[in-house]
């Protein structure tokens, strides 16, 4: 293992150790300096400093790490996943307490750090509830099995005849009850049964699951009492803010730090290691301003002058690798999926429709940038993150430092949002790095420029489908190229699309037309490029969302009509159907999460009927249509679109339906998909991360980085959530991808224009 | 320069460069953490605060602009969270993840003062200026309107 460390340049470490002495002077004033426990708020973050990662050694039931009840009837669920929105503390401990009997409101919920005693902790693919369900379920079972026993013991009756609800267990015949809190220590000394003798409850006894519940850190949110990741307060913490290379894969050859040392407040201006490909989860390298507070390292870095080798990407122009793009796709691919004889097929057809799509990079624009705290004690490493992926946090930042995982602790504060730009530890390993050359508590902030110029952007793509008709106006041949560059590559590995890569919307297409086929084209690499909210669910479900409606008008028919056609009668497609050798299935074995056609034709039926889609589109509303699997979950949106005052067009009215299968937090799914809506305008009318010479053209929440305000959106917004008892899919990500294309269609009906490229904004400047 | 600061009704005399931003000497100065920064160039509205009544951009003001002023922060829209702005957002659940929301209800706050029963127009004109990326736009809507006693 190598170690890497920040390199100081000798004269700028001594200069900002003069500066340092000067500063006391110059800089902020005495109060300032004394430990910030002022006023009225505990130095940390209040999501648990203190907490150990596997539970305590507290008096009570304590089977395993999510789980404690105390001897006053106290329960302690610990939710292991990162809250960054969807509302998951909220849901999962709703689950354990539910298993278990808990009244909420003897429920504390606790944060956990960052620990493989959890499983896997990284908050990212909408993967908390429907990967987990069971197992929460497991968690709190085993727990109230243990209350039972206790209890059955006690009364010598046997445990069958005990129940646990509303934190009592109860003798069901002689109606004799204990509390939790009466049987916690007794339960504690119990073996823990082994999970073949936890019954699970039947499902119409859990009393919360699928009701709407409340936000439970509401009050904390809107009282300013949620510690975010730049919330973290350290006695003595320095702020850096580092300039990074401009262009990935590049690095500095020199830079001078008199100006920056020359900004009151500032202390150090120090050489980040640069990294090495693949760039994987590794800070960005460049130079770091570290002061005394925010503003001083902001002004710092404003002024730094720094001279940059840019590298072998500094030719990346999104202009150009568009072309790239588009001649890839003209070529025949790699075959990913076929069924049938698609090439003949389109030999024979009478009709060929045929239309390229093209998605630019996009950011995540998380309302807060990136920011992590690190403490470097003796030979340990503390952090304090706002992090999807705690435990790649832990593994990162122990890397980084050459110490063992086992000397890093990491916890999670809540996220200003993440949307998947989160579960890259590269902020978390700056400051870490900056911690133990400084041998103070370091926080790096990103400035919002940073986070634009520095994000793991989604990929960039190019589509090229084709269909068949016959004489009869069936549409009997389908193919679908694809190239886009894979996040494989920041991995070190081709940038060819992996054939799992076209599980998100490609693989899964529930079509039952005969002749079918997806082709991997060939695209390369230029920039970082990682997971956003949907991710290849994006450009994948905007390419065949708008092909749909252009084969619909191709045909003279009904988009809602060609949509039902193309996916056929409901049925589970077996890989022989989907024609794959195998399916990823986000997963989940096939059997539990089936490709459902089915389960797609009723939520596009569901929506086109809540929208009265024949009805309002002969009024002459103009509506547009797309649904899509993603996620293991099936969602449909119609959108309206009308032209507003100045003729700017403008989302009047959206109806989405989603079938995600089981719902735990009926209420938080409903904001997760109001949320999915307005993140998909986003990205449909604004949102692109262009490339010139290498670097990011655009700057701030500017350009490419604009995002929906609130007169954009559409007063009338109308959620429907399919109640099934299937298993839990995903609900953070599936809202969105059906979104932009539903917008694109609607605007082709309103305006007669097809756009084939997002965002719309660049055939629409209006907008 | 010694600049004086009444701050949710407790007043601050400071000692700081009187270029730095409101926003900054709340948070790293006073460390009223509540304030947020989304992008230092007042295009999000996450950091608004009030000013003699006034609701600003804490994140481009400098703090001399508010020397002798009162500013009032999310930490002291009210002692408890009874506000009727934070009740309602906490009845219907607005918050996503929450990091916008004191520059939402801080504007919002200012916007009531000023129309206690403001239209759609005057919401989406006063709250342009917030930006969310979770989405809870249409939330914020609805909790403004029930805070103004239009909604049940």
């Amino acid at each position: 293992m190598t170690t890497e460390r920040v390199i100081i340049p000798r004269r700028a470490f001594l200069l900002g150790l003069n500066l340092a002495i000067g500063g006391l002077a110059v800089g902020l004033s005495a109060a300032a300096q004394k430990p910030t426990n002022e006023p009225g708020k505990p130095p940390g973050p209040k999501p648990d400093v203190a907490s150990q990662s596997v539970e305590s050694n507290a008096p009570g039931l304590n089977p395993n790490v999510f789980v404690h009840v105390g001897p006053d009837g106290a329960v302690t669920i610990v939710c292991h996943r990162s809250e960054m929105g969807q509302g998951i503390r909220s849901s999962l401990p709703v689950l354990i307490a539910d298993e278990l009997g808990a009244a909420m409101a003897r429920v504390t919920i606790r944060q956990a750090d960052g620990d493989k005693a959890y499983g896997d902790q990284n908050t990212d693919g909408s993967n908390s509830i429907r990967g987990i369900y069971e197992d929460m379920r497991l968690v709190g079972a085993t727990a109230r099995t243990m209350l039972i026993a206790a209890a059955a013991q006690q009364w010598k009756v046997p445990p069958e005849q005990c129940i646990a609800k509303d934190h009592v267990v109860t003798h069901v015949p002689t109606r004799r009850s204990l509390g939790f809190g009466d049987l916690a220590l007794a339960a504690g000394k119990l073996k823990v049964p082994d999970k073949k003798q936890v019954v699970l409850r039947p499902r119409a006894e859990l009393s919360n699951v699928g009701k709407a519940l409340p936000l439970l850190d509401a009050p904390a949110y809107v009282t300013g009492q949620a510690v975010f990741g730049a919330d973290v307060r350290i006695p003595g913490m320095l702020t850096a803010v580092i300039v990074r290379p401009p262009v990935v894969g590049g690095r500095h050859v020199r830079f001078d730090a008199k100006r920056a040392l020359a900004v009151p407040g500032v202390r150090h201006v120090l050489e980040m290691p640069p990294p090495k490909p693949p760039w994987k989860f590794q800070p960005w390298g460049g130079i770091a301003v570290v002061a005394d507070h925010t503003w001083a390292a902001m002004r710092g870095q404003a002024v730094l002058e720094v001279e940059w080798d840019h590298g072998p990407n500094a030719s990346y122009d999104s202009e150009r690798y568009r072309g790239e793009l588009a001649a890839s796709v003209a070529k025949p691919g790699s075959i990913a999926r076929q069924v049938g004889d698609p090439e003949r097929a389109l030999k024979e057809a009478a009709r060929i429709v045929e239309a390229e799509y093209h998605v630019p990079h996009l950011p995540h624009l998380s309302m807060e940038p990136p920011v992590a705290v690190a403490r470097w004690e003796g030979d340990t490493c503390e952090v304090w993150a706002a992090t999807q992926n705690p435990q790649a946090a832990r593994t990162e930042v122990a890397r980084v430092l050459g110490i063992s995982e086992k000397n890093v602790r990491v916890h999670v504060t809540f996220l200003g949002g993440a949307f998947g730009r989160k579960s890259k530890a590269d902020f978390c390993s700056e400051a870490a790095l900056l911690s133990r050359e400084l041998r103070a508590p370091v926080r790096v902030q990103f400035t919002r420029t940073d986070d634009v110029r520095h994000d793991y952007v989604n990929t960039v793509s190019t589509n090229r489908l084709t269909a068949g008709i016959d004489a009869t106006g069936r549409v009997t041949a389908w193919r679908h190229r694809t190239a886009f560059p894979s996040i494989a590559s920041l991995f070190g590995e081709s940038a060819r699309p992996a054939l799992d890569d076209l599980q998100q919307g490609v693989l899964d297409l529930a079509f039952a037309v005969p002749n079918l086929s997806a082709e991997i084209c060939d695209a390369t690499a230029h920039t970082r490029i990682g997971w956003l909210r949907s991710v290849y669910n994006i450009f994948q479900a905007f390419s065949i969302g708008s092909f749909v409606d252009e084969l619909a008008v191709a045909k003279g028919a009904d988009a809602r009509d060609v949509w039902l056609e193309l996916i056929g009668p409901p049925r589970k497609m077996s890989l022989a159907d989907l024609g794959v050798a195998e399916l990823k299935n986000y997963g989940q074995p096939l059997d539990q999460h089936p490709v459902d056609a089915g389960r797609l034709r009723n939520v596009l039926e569901r929506v086109t009927d809540r929208a009265r889609w024949q009805e309002r589109k002969r009024e002459g509303r103009t509506l547009g249509l797309a649904a899509h699997r993603s996620f293991l979950s099936y969602a449909a949106a119609v959108v309206s679109v009308a032209k507003g005052p100045g003729g700017k067009i403008a989302v009047d009215e959206v109806w989405l339906s989603i079938d995600a299968g089981t719902v735990v937090n009926l209420d938080r799914v409903r904001s997760q998909m109001e949320g999915a809506i307005i993140f998909g305008m986003s990205l449909a009318l604004f949102g692109g991360i262009t490339m010139k010479e290498g670097a990011v053209e655009q700057s701030n929440f500017r350009g490419g980085g604009r995002i929906v305000r609130i007169g954009e959106v559409p007063r009338r917004i109308h959620i429907d959530i399919v109640e099934s008892d299937a298993a839990p899919g995903g609900v953070g990500e599936p809202g969105v991808p059906p979104v932009a294309p539903a917008i694109a269609n609607a605007v082709f009906a309103l305006t007669g224009k097809r756009v084939r490229e997002l965002p719309l904004s660049k055939a629409f400047p209006e907008l | 320069m010694t600049i004086t600061l009444r701050i949710n009704g407790t007043e601050h005399r400071l000692d700081v460069d009187p270029e730095m931003p409101l926003l900054w000497v709340l948070r790293d100065v006073l460390n009223l953490t509540g304030t947020k920064y989304g992008c230092g160039e007042a295009l999000c509205g996450a950091c608004s605060v009030h000013l003699n009544g006034q609701v600003i951009r804490s994140c481009v003001t400098p703090v001399r602009r508010a020397d002798g002023a009162t500013v009032v922060t999310i930490e002291g829209l009210s002692p408890d969270g009874s506000h009727p702005l934070q009740k309602a957002w906490v009845e219907l659940g607005v918050p996503q993840c929450g990091f916008c929301q004191a520059g939402q209800l801080m504007t919002a706050a200012a916007l009531l003062k000023k129309y206690p029963r403001p239209t759609d127009e005057q919401i989406d004109q006063s709250m342009a200026g917030n930006l969310c990326r979770c989405g809870t736009y249409p939330r914020i809507r609805a909790a403004i309107k029930k805070a103004a006693g239009e909604l049940p």
